[in-house]
This record gives structure tokens, sequence and C-alpha cells, in this order.
């Protein structure tokens, strides 16, 4: 089932939530939207559930306007944030909802029920009422009672959310998996980017209602179209600076960033932290730096650094390889370059520059 | 809310860090009070009541007079009390659920019945339906009598009882939210299907609780109903009017047997709404 959207716009009030979004999700997919809040991304999904109208645009699920479908004819798996399970309804009426309004037969109910207790591996909680279950059983519970009534798309609206860390990452990996075996067209609505990352085929970064990119996690990362991207998408050091031709300028310090931008304009550098390299000697081009705190991270040492030349503080992250065998302790003098510094054209969403200092 | 009464448990010598002296003064002066207002005032209509016996008093309840008045209580209560229902849910549906213009004064308008006294609420319809009034010639050549009658009466009683479910139903679902019954029409679910399956479940005992105060306040209203019935005995006196008029007339200890049944009552939906007030909690 694939789902074509064009040109939906949404209004409420003065606020913009969606502005002309057109986005393809073929079938079979699990495609993530991922943004701030107010991005416009949950209005996408509950205009795909028919819980909202939109102002102008169409959506169509394997070619068929949804406009032409009340919300209860769509039949479409919906899993809301806070679950929004009928708190007076056991694990198993709630799973049966969708078949018992549809007036199934008790024994086809029945059979459905206990395959997607077995999905979801609720099997034997099956009388408990919602406000009996943790968090993470009350949204697999949700998820089973969206995928009840065999729906053409699944649409999941920060579905882990709510919950903490660690079951996150269990639920994550979960869906992942249940996605790979259903292969059910999905998308997943969420402003965690590790989230998108790990579940999703394609992400789709959308802020003030449009979409900004679209692409695999990886080409989204790497290759980000504009700068918001490149800022939402994980830490990033921003450095205001003078552009000329292959030039950076900040403050007394100038960057070679080599590339194409053209003509001389005031601009925005932006720097992973993971694209600069510290060193205990000084090499040629590197700025002198003092480490101001090291933080242990999961994958390696988190490096906050003053560099007085350009007026500025810098992160850098270090691999524990790296970090262990410079022995970095707050108040060190290091030295540092950078592998990689990009350049915006303002508001254009393309990216220039892969550089050298 | 929890978590606040759980810390106030957890620090009692600050919460009630009183002297002792002060502590019992101000649960003896609340004590004296309720004991001289409300229970004085309560045994006394029982003590009143029995005062001839028992045999008197079952005549006095028994009597013709007061058997038609009780009927008449439970049958206009029956009607007022369903309509208000009906027009509570969809008029707290309206307001919970939906933005539109007039939604204020809508929530303002629920509330007039208990802000104007219940005797202009009664002149108002004999105003409409009396003789002398608005549609009352019509009416009457169409042979519909509504003053003096029961139409009337329920229509007094249904305006005084009205904000009484309503009230109690518009925060609930305000509180509840609207994602269940998203959730039940994304299932597939139709309209009516997602108010009995998902929406009467959810409401049911706040629901209940109003019933209670609306049928407590039905049965006991006496000024709206006392300008529209034109007591006539047997025919359009309710209980309370009943009382009224055994008492002017100084059948003093029918007229305290007659009110016992309405203390009875009273006390019956006290306790129904102990009970259910802890199920709304609960929900």
């Amino acid at each position: 089932m694939t789902i074509e959207i064009r040109g939906l716009t949404k209004q409420f009030g003065t606020f913009a939530a969606l502005d002309h979004v057109s986005l393809d999700v073929p079938s079979g997919k699990l495609v993530a939207l991922l943004g701030p809040s107010g991005s416009g991304k949950t209005t996408l999904l509950r205009i795909l559930a028919g819980l909202e109208r939109p102002d102008a645009g169409t959506a169509r699920i394997d070619g068929l306007d949804l406009a032409s479908q009340s919300a209860r004819q769509r039949n479409v798996g919906l899993v809301f944030q806070h679950y929004a399970l009928f708190r007076h309804l056991s694990v198993y009426e709630n799973i049966a909802f969708a078949l018992r309004v549809r007036k199934r037969s008790r024994a086809e109910v029945d059979a459905r029920v206990r395959e997607l207790l077995a999905l979801i591996q609720l099997e034997s909680f099956e009388h408990r009422l919602p406000s009996q279950l943790s968090g993470g059983q009350r949204q697999r519970v949700a998820l089973a009672r969206a995928l009840a009534a065999q729906p053409r798309v699944l649409l999941l609206d920060e579905p882990f959310g709510a919950l903490d860390a660690q079951v996150r990452a269990e639920l994550r990996g979960w869906l992942r998996r249940l996605h790979d075996e259903i292969h059910l067209t999905t998308v997943f609505v969420t402003h965690d980017q590790d989230e998108a990352f790990e579940v999703a085929d394609r992400v789709v970064v959308m802020n003030h209602g449009r979409v900004e990119q679209v692409g695999a996690p990886a080409d989204v990362f790497e290759q980000p179209a504009n700068d918001f991207v490149m800022r939402f998408l994980g830490h990033v050091n921003v450095l205001d600076a003078e552009l000329s031709d292959g030039h950076a300028r900040i403050h007394g310090v100038t960057l070679q960033i080599g590339g194409d931008h053209h003509g001389d304009s005031h601009g925005r550098v932006y720097i992973r932290p993971h694209d600069v390299e510290l060193a205990r000697a000084p090499a040629d081009g590197a700025l002198a730096a003092r480490v101001v705190r090291v933080t242990p991270l999961s994958g390696g040492l988190k490096v906050d650094l003053s560099v007085p030349a350009i007026g500025s503080r810098l992160r850098a992250d270090l691999d524990w390889e790296r970090g262990t065998a410079l022995g970095l302790r707050d108040g060190d003098d290091v030295f540092l370059s950078l592998r990689r510094a990009r350049v915006f054209a303002h508001s254009e969403p393309e990216p220039v520059v892969t550089a050298v200092a | 809310m929890i978590e606040a009464r759980a810390l106030a448990a957890l620090e009692p010598e600050l919460a009630t860090d009183e002297p002792r002296w002060i502590r019992r003064i101000i649960i003896a002066v609340a004590i004296a009070f309720v004991g001289l207002f409300v229970l004085v005032p309560l045994a006394a209509v029982f003590a009143e009541a029995l005062r001839g016996g028992i045999a008197a008093y079952g005549r006095a309840i028994t009597d013709p007079m007061a058997l038609s008045a009780i009927k008449l209580t439970f049958l206009a209560a029956g009607i007022a009390v369903p309509l208000n229902l009906v027009f509570g849910v969809a008029a707290s549906w309206a307001i919970a659920r939906f933005r539109f213009p007039g939604r204020s004064v809508l929530i303002t308008l629920i509330d007039l019945p208990l802000a104007v006294s219940p005797v202009i609420a009664g002149m108002v319809f004999v105003l409409l339906f009396g003789q002398q009034g608005l549609l009352g010639p019509w009416l009457s050549g169409h042979g519909v009598k509504v003053i003096f009658a029961l139409p009337g009466i329920v229509l007094a009683t249904t305006f005084v009882t009205f904000p009484f479910i309503a009230r109690e139903l518009i925060p609930l679902m305000e509180a509840q939210g609207a994602e269940e019954e998203e959730a039940a029409i994304v299932l597939g679910a139709t309209g009516w299907q997602t108010f009995v399956r998902v929406t009467l479940p959810k409401i049911k005992w706040g629901l209940l609780y109003g019933l209670v105060l609306c049928t407590a306040r039905a049965m006991g209203e006496f000024g709206a109903v006392s300008v529209v019935s034109g007591h006539i005995r047997g025919r359009t006196n309710t209980l309370p009017l009943h009382v009224e008029i055994l008492y002017n007339e100084y059948e003093y200890q029918a007229a305290f047997a007659v009110a016992s049944l309405l203390v009875l009552l009273a006390l019956a939906s006290l306790v129904a709404r102990r009970v259910i007030a802890r199920r709304v909690e609960a929900t």
C-alpha cells in the first residue's frame, strides 16, 4: 500500500501546521517523520487517519483519495502517544474492539486476538485492565489493537515518547523486527533522531510545516540539505564567519573551506563534534585550545573546549581509543584541527563545502 | 493530587502543628454546628412524625391524598430526570468536545436555574402557559392544560434540575479528553457504537452521581412547583406541597410523617452519593 501526499496544507488559526507538504511512502516501507514539536508531523498523521481535515491538498492510499472516506471507513491503524487504550476494557477486549464493531463472529475474533496476543507476547495478560500494565505493555496492546482489523497502513504517533529510555530502546528493536515480519506500510512520528535512524527505512525531516529533507538515515545525516537539518540531527558547532571564495574568516582566523562558495557574505560555519580532531602537539593550521570539561559518553568522550583565537567554545567528540590515548583532563592545553566544516548558502537547500582547516 | 496527599501524610507534624487545645476547639465548633443545624432538626422530624405512634404514622402516609402526592412526585421526577439525562449528556458532549460560537453563553445558561429563585422560575412558566400568558390561550384552545396540571409541574421540575447532570459531566469529560473516542472511530466504530462502547462506560459513574443529585432535587423541589401546581389536593399536589398543606391545617403529626419520607429519600441519596463519589474518583 503506497501513500501519496500532494500539497497538503493545514492552518490552525494563524499557525500553519502543514504548508504544501508532498511526500511518498513506498509500499511496505517504514518511514519516520522527524522534527521538533510544532513541525506538523502529528497533524500530517491525523489527516491520514481522518481525525483532521486538510485545508488543501490530497492524500491517497494506493491511488484512492482519502477525502472520499471518513475516518471510520479508512481502515488505518493508529497508535497514539498516550496509548488511548479503552480504560474500562480488558487487554483482550481492547484488541478485539475493531473486530467487534465490525460484527465478526466470535470464533474469528478469538482467533485473531490470540494471534495478536502472541505477537506482542502478552498472552497471560488478556484479562488485565490497561491500568494494570506497564507503559511498554500498554503501548504493545495499543499496537495490537491497531493491527487487529488488518489495516491498510499503520500510523504511529510518537509511540515511545512517554516511556523511559531503556524500554524505548527495547521497543524500537522490537518494532523494527515486527515490521520486517509483517511488511505493513508504516508512518512513524518522532522527535528523536536516534529512534528515527534506528527504526526507519527513510527519514522525512520536517520543520514549520514543511518537509526539509527526505532520505535514507545515513544520507540525511551525512548530506544534510540545509542548516536546519544539520542542526536538528545531533549536536553541531556553529560559528559566525565572513565568507569569501573558499575561505571563512572567524575573528582573526582564516579557515580554508574550499568548495564552491562564491562571493562575499556573512554566514555560518557548521562543524560536527566528531569532525573536530585533537592533538597534544601543534601542527600546521591547528588552533590552540584549552579543555574545559571532559564528559564520558556511551561511545567515547565529549570534550568541551575554549578556543581563544576564535573567541568561542567548541565541542569535540572522541572515540574511546583516541580519548584514552590522549589522556585528557580538565584544563589541559591541546591543538585542534577540523576534518570537515560545512557552509550552507543562506536558506538554500544545498550543501556547499567539504574541507580541512 | 495523590502526590500532594501522600506528601501531607508524610509530614503530619508540619501540616497540623497546632496546639492541642486549638484543635479541640475547632473540632467542637464543627460538631456543635452540625448537631444544632442538622442532627437536631432531623431528629425532630422523626420524633414529631412518630409522636402519635406507628399506627398514626402509617395512617398519615397511606392517606389517599398522601399516596396521590407520592405518585405525582415520582411521576414528575420520572419524566423530568430522563429529560435532563438526555439534555445533560448532549450539552456536556457539545461543551467538552467542540468549540462553537455561543459555547460560553451555553455554559453560563446551564447554571441559570441555580442562580434564579425557584419561585421566579415557576412564575415564568405561568407567564408563558397561564390563561393570561403568551401561549396559554392557544394551548387551552387545543385542549392542553399546562399550568395547574402535570405538564406544568414537569416543566418546573425539569427547569430547576437541569444543571445537575451537565455540571457533573462537563469537567469529567474535559479531563478525560477525546483520545479514546478518536481511537474508537479510527478503529471503525460508528458514532453510536463509540458512544455506547466507549463514552458511556467512561462517564457512567459521573452520570450516575448527577442522576442522584438531579432526582433528589426533583423530588424535593418546592418553590417552582408550588407556583405552577395550584395545590389541587389529590391532583396536583407533590410531596413537599402536601407537607405544607398539612402543616397549615395544624396536622403537625401527619405533616412530619410525610416530611419524614422526604428526609428518608434525601438520606438515601446521600448514601448513594458517597458510594458513587468514590467510584467517580477511581475513574
